[in-house]
């Protein structure tokens, strides 16, 4: 295949496989092994790509060479034979989030020392539609292409219903997006802008994915997190590769990430792993965290009271890009958490709209309810010395706040307006000050 | 009383090409029952060694999931239409 920049890379072989009983299925539109019913997973010949790596065709000063998007590690992904990428997804910020430490870390740490130690992966501003779907979304359409589909589709709280439908109208596809029917008015808008059909489902995400399943049964469609799922979910692992590639070839001691569906914390291990396997970093125990809102938790509460298996909930939280009830990925989800010594959280809905104000005002990330989600969290786990201030700690960012602008309606109140006057602007900066002046007052008697 | 189930298509290759019987099981395990008894292939897909349903594999009862229902303990009424759905999609992070 070739990169964004046109140059060419050897391909790993790679191929389906059930992860619970192992057998292989080669390469096909389909996510389940017919004979256990275990979800299908990507395997590659890693023989090969420490091939690539000895002949010094993939190492790290390679890969720095290459442009700053998400193919520069396309020997790690599952990328057909003569596929052209189209887009320049992904590489977005790794950003260290002082201000942000500081507050988090409260007084249990000199966050003078310590403060540096907080990043921040930011996929708000992952290209070209602001959240980190759509790394998963440019893999799955690439094996959609190859596997011949002038379709495709998917279920989806908004974010993924975004990135299929621009993906697909640049290369061609035509687009079904199922959405549950409360979506945030900005996320539906941001479908349709691209000529998908969007099918509004009265009903939750639980029971549009349980459609989807069944029309993916019906139709010769690519439904990008159905049976085009196990090449889609690979995509996220580059959240993990650039973590890696931006801390300087090294991993971090922590990963605080949002759970829906539970895969994208799986395919960051994944991703960490392989990078270890092949020598590209130092091998390191990296203990991950789970977040989720408290009104959509099934992940979480399986953690917390140490089960093994989800209990499916019926969700009611403002956090709808988590909003799964019964997450496919939620047995592995939980398991990758307890083995890496990591812990899960959640949070509330006034304490995921606080999260997201703090992010904002802190580091200047407007981030979605699912950023508010993993901030919040990341503040109970540091509070409960899950993780400490001196460990090198990422979270996961993964979504745009202009997306979720609805959450925050109310929260400020609408300035009124003033006369182009100098006189009425001094009057008016005179009333704020009085205002904060009061405002200090009553809070240093409260104190 | 006759209840209705759809077979998904990854287990119509154990059914000889079934997708939908009717049955008069009152609740999952005589539905069970009642799929090994047609279907002895179908058996080891459906539940495991231990006789629970299989991790992967949900089961809606006219579009709700069962566990919402009272799971195993759910009566089925005369007309109820069950699906079985591979635990395959999931969706955002």
């Amino acid at each position: 295949m070739s990169n964004y920049d046109g140059k060419s890379y050897s391909q790993a072989p790679y191929e389906l496989r059930c992860r619970e009983c192992g057998r292989s299925w080669g390469n096909q539109p389909r996510s389940i092994c017919d004979e256990c019913f275990s979800p299908l997973e990507v395997a590659y010949d890693y023989d090969v790509i420490r091939s690539s790596i000895a002949q010094g065709t993939f190492s790290r000063e390679r890969i720095a060479q290459r442009p700053p998007n998400m193919w520069r590690y396309a020997e790690l992904l599952p990328l057909p034979a003569g596929f052209e990428p189209r887009l320049p997804v992904g590489f977005t910020p790794l950003i260290q989030a002082p201000r942000l430490a500081e507050q988090l870390f409260g007084a249990q740490s000199d966050t003078k020392t310590t403060a540096q130690n907080l990043y921040l992966k930011n996929d708000a501003v992952c290209l070209p539609t602001l959240s980190f779907k759509d790394r998963v979304v440019a893999v799955a359409l690439a094996n959609a292409k190859a596997f011949g589909f002038d379709t495709v589709a998917c279920s989806s709280t908004g974010n993924l219903a975004n990135a299929v439908a621009a993906h697909a109208a640049r290369l061609g596809l035509k687009a079904w997006i199922f959405i549950p029917s409360d979506l945030e008015p900005a996320k539906i808008l941001g479908t349709q802008v691209f000529g998908a059909n969007v099918v509004r489902i009265a009903g939750n995400y639980d029971q549009v994915n349980r459609l989807c399943s069944q029309i993916a049964e019906e139709r010769r469609w690519g439904f990008v997190n159905v049976n085009l799922r196990p090449y889609y979910s690979e995509g996220s692992k580059t959240v993990g590769f650039e973590i890696a590639e931006q801390l300087g070839w090294r991993l971090p001691d922590n990963v605080v990430c949002p759970m829906a569906g539970g895969s994208l914390i799986i395919k960051i291990k994944k991703a960490f792993d392989e990078l270890a396997k092949l020598g590209l970093v130092e091998e390191k125990a990296v203990k991950f965290f789970g977040a989720q809102a408290t009104g959509c938790s099934p992940i979480s509460t399986a953690v917390k009271t140490g089960s093994s298996e989800i209990e499916p909930q019926k969700p009611a939280t403002i956090a709808r890009s988590l909003a799964i009830g019964n997450p496919a990925d939620g047995h592995y989800a939980i398991k990758t958490i307890k083995q890496s010594g990591g812990w899960s959280e959640d949070v509330s809905d006034p304490e995921v709209i606080d999260s997201i104000r703090l992010l904002a005002e802190t580091e200047g990330i407007f981030t979605e309810t699912a950023g508010g989600v993993t901030v919040g969290t990341a503040g109970k786990l540091y509070r409960q010395d899950r993780i400490l201030p001196e460990e090198t700690t990422v979270l996961c960012i993964t979504g745009n706040g202009l997306k979720t602008t609805d959450v925050l309606a109310g929260v400020y109140e609408a300035e009124r307006p003033i006369a182009p006057k100098l006189v009425e602007f001094e009057k008016y900066l005179q009333e704020k000050l009085d205002t904060v002046e009061v405002a200090q007052e009553a809070a240093s008697v409260g104190a | 009383m006759a209840i209705t189930v759809q077979i998904p298509t990854a287990l119509r290759r154990h059914t000889a090409g079934t997708s939908s019987i009717a049955c008069a099981a009152t609740n999952l395990d005589e539905l069970f029952s009642a799929l090994d008894e047609k279907f002895p292939e179908l058996k080891p897909h459906l539940r495991d060694e231990a006789g629970q349903v299989r991790r992967f594999l949900n089961i809606y009862v006219n579009e709700e999931d069962i566990r919402f229902l009272g799971g195993p303990g759910y009566v089925f009424s005369d007309g109820d239409e069950v699906l079985l759905v591979p635990s395959i999609a999931g969706g955002a992070q």
